[in-house]
């Protein structure tokens, strides 16, 4: 396989990159025809209502749909540097998880211990040895920073923690195996106003280890976190930039009348 | 129910006025019905026991694979085949199965073992297990279906296989009710009467050896309510004596199943 990078007229790296992605539920057109970039070590939002394909665009990235019959990729989501298409017949989604994780938007831990939880990506990769072990769950907890509040209670269940901490577990589950990419689906849509701050602020802090791509339908969240943000509307990408110039003076009015409130 | 616990126990206590407890629970002997009468349940439990074990073997490792399949891994036509086939396996009438482990296992199974006698405990244990399977699978199935489906998705989305997702989160995640669908099966196989009854022998016989007739709690009830025992004697007073030990053995059995779903309430 080949190794370069691509990179755009201002030098800055792609970690992905979507080419004319279009997605089917069955005979349902959910993703139309999308071209957009991850930029490396970047946060990208998506936004847009309630059914505009946000959340489905999201977990092609993990071959997600896979699990489920019926469902058809048209397109490439191409993966630097190897130049790889995630999407291929022959790619194998289990190797493109292992590279991309996932972080969903109400907490699923595992109904395990807080250790095994973490360890649980590291375990399907078959390995066993106990110092590795320890020492990824320990670097994962701390980068989600829940290992001062665990470090003690490793080995309690893990749905003894609070909402907050369950969602920041799931964030440690996925940074255990090193992920190129890191999938936010509303991550906090289901955590008080604390809990939610305390997520946003790791997922900045996370940028620079991860490229990360969140989905939220919290404009102010996208706002408050993202590098790059992309408007979807019914399927289709409507704008994507920097994200203060689309909060500031997009340059398409839908995406306009989404971010001053007047629809949505 | 209070009223059969009330009437084994009414029975029970009279049969104990005859018969010491201690005597009940370590005589070796179990001829109540002879002239040289020994009232010692031993041999009706060790019969119980070989068995259920025997059919536990088989009906909790292949229940649960059939359950793991049918969740985790058929495809939706199959699993709408297989369901009601399982179904129907549970509807056959006991006694059908009991001829079946007479008249066609016993056979087969004489033919690996030439000693065998024809009537013994390997094959009605066996029998019992096969007709188990579907109560142990069916329930196990509802449990593990019943996990939700972001569970199978975290573990899939971190890279885990099916067999993976299957064995290390959604069985977990289903272990209360597993462990119900097991306790079930454990009952039924304690409980179980026909198959025992017809392929067993029905001669109590303290032993654990499978290749060996013998009697199980069940069978011997079976066998004093056919026969013309007098009303009232103390020969027909020791079905309820018996009945009460199996009820008591079952319910052990629930309480443990009891306990396990407190300790491991599902929380998803």
């Amino acid at each position: 396989m080949q190794n370069h990078t691509e990179q755009d007229a201002g030098g800055r790296i792609f970690k992905s990159e979507v080419k004319n992605l279009s997605f089917y539920y069955g005979e349902f057109n959910a993703l139309k025809s999308i071209n957009m970039v991850l930029h490396d070590k970047k946060i990208t939002a998506l936004i847009g209502p309630s059914g505009c394909g946000k959340s489905t665009f999201l977990r092609c990235f993990n071959r997600m749909h896979d699990l489920y019959s019926g469902n058809r990729y048209e397109g490439e989501i191409i993966l630097y540097p190897d130049d790889v298409n995630i999407l291929a017949h022959n790619v194998d989604p289990i190797e493109v998880r292992m590279r991309i994780s996932m972080v969903f938007q109400k907490p699923n831990p595992f109904p395990k211990s807080i250790y095994e939880n973490v360890a649980y990506g590291l375990r399907v990769r078959g390995i066993k040895q106990r110092a590795i072990l320890d020492e990824k769950v320990e670097s994962a907890l701390r980068n989600s920073a829940l290992w001062d509040e665990v470090k003690d209670r490793l080995h309690d269940l893990a749905f003894n923690l609070s909402g907050g901490q369950q969602q920041r577990l799931c964030i440690a589950r996925a940074l255990a195996t090193d992920p190129e990419i890191l999938l936010f689906d509303e991550p906090t849509s289901a955590l008080d106003p604390i809990a939610t701050a305390s997520i946003e602020e790791l997922i900045t802090d996370l940028k620079s280890k991860v490229t990360i791509l969140i989905v939220t339908h919290n404009m102010q969240q996208a706002a408050r976190v993202s590098d790059y943000t992309a408007y979807m509307y019914l399927g289709e990408l409507i704008e994507f930039n920097v994200t203060d110039t689309i909060f500031i003076k997009p340059k398409n009015k839908q995406t306009e009348d989404y971010i001053t409130g007047r629809f949505g | 129910m209070l009223a059969i616990v009330a009437m084994l126990v009414k029975e029970s206590i009279v049969f104990f006025q005859h018969v010491s407890l201690w005597e009940f629970l370590t005589d070796t002997q179990w001829t109540p019905l002879f002239d040289d009468a020994h009232y010692g349940i031993l041999p009706l439990i060790s019969g119980t026991v070989v068995s259920s074990v025997i059919a536990l073997m088989v009906a909790l490792p292949l229940g649960t694979i059939i359950a793991i399949y049918l969740s985790e891994f058929a495809p939706f036509s199959v699993r709408e085949i297989a369901k009601p086939f399982l179904e129907l396996l549970g509807g056959v009438p006991t006694v059908v199965y009991g001829y079946f482990a007479l008249l066609f296992v016993t056979p087969l199974l004489q033919i690996i073992f030439p000693e065998l006698p024809g009537f013994n405990l390997l094959s009605a244990g066996l029998v019992m297990g096969i007709m188990i399977i579907p109560y142990v699978s069916s329930m196990t199935e509802d449990a593990m279906r019943a996990v939700p489906m972001n569970l199978r998705e975290g573990s899939y989305a971190m890279g885990a296989t099916r067999f993976q997702t299957a064995i290390r989160v959604v069985m977990p995640a289903a272990f209360s009710g597993i462990a119900a669908a097991y306790i079930l099966g454990i009952s039924r196989a304690v409980g179980e009467t026909m198959v025992v009854a017809i392929a067993a022998g029905m001669q109590p016989n303290l032993t654990w050896n499978p290749m060996e007739p013998a009697a199980t709690i069940t069978a011997y009830i079976v066998q004093v309510s056919l026969g013309d025992l007098p009303h009232g004697s103390i020969g027909y007073q020791t079905i309820f004596a018996a009945g009460l030990t199996l009820l008591l053995i079952t319910l052990v059995f629930n309480i443990i199943g009891h306990v396990l779903r407190k300790r491991y309430r599902e929380i998803y």
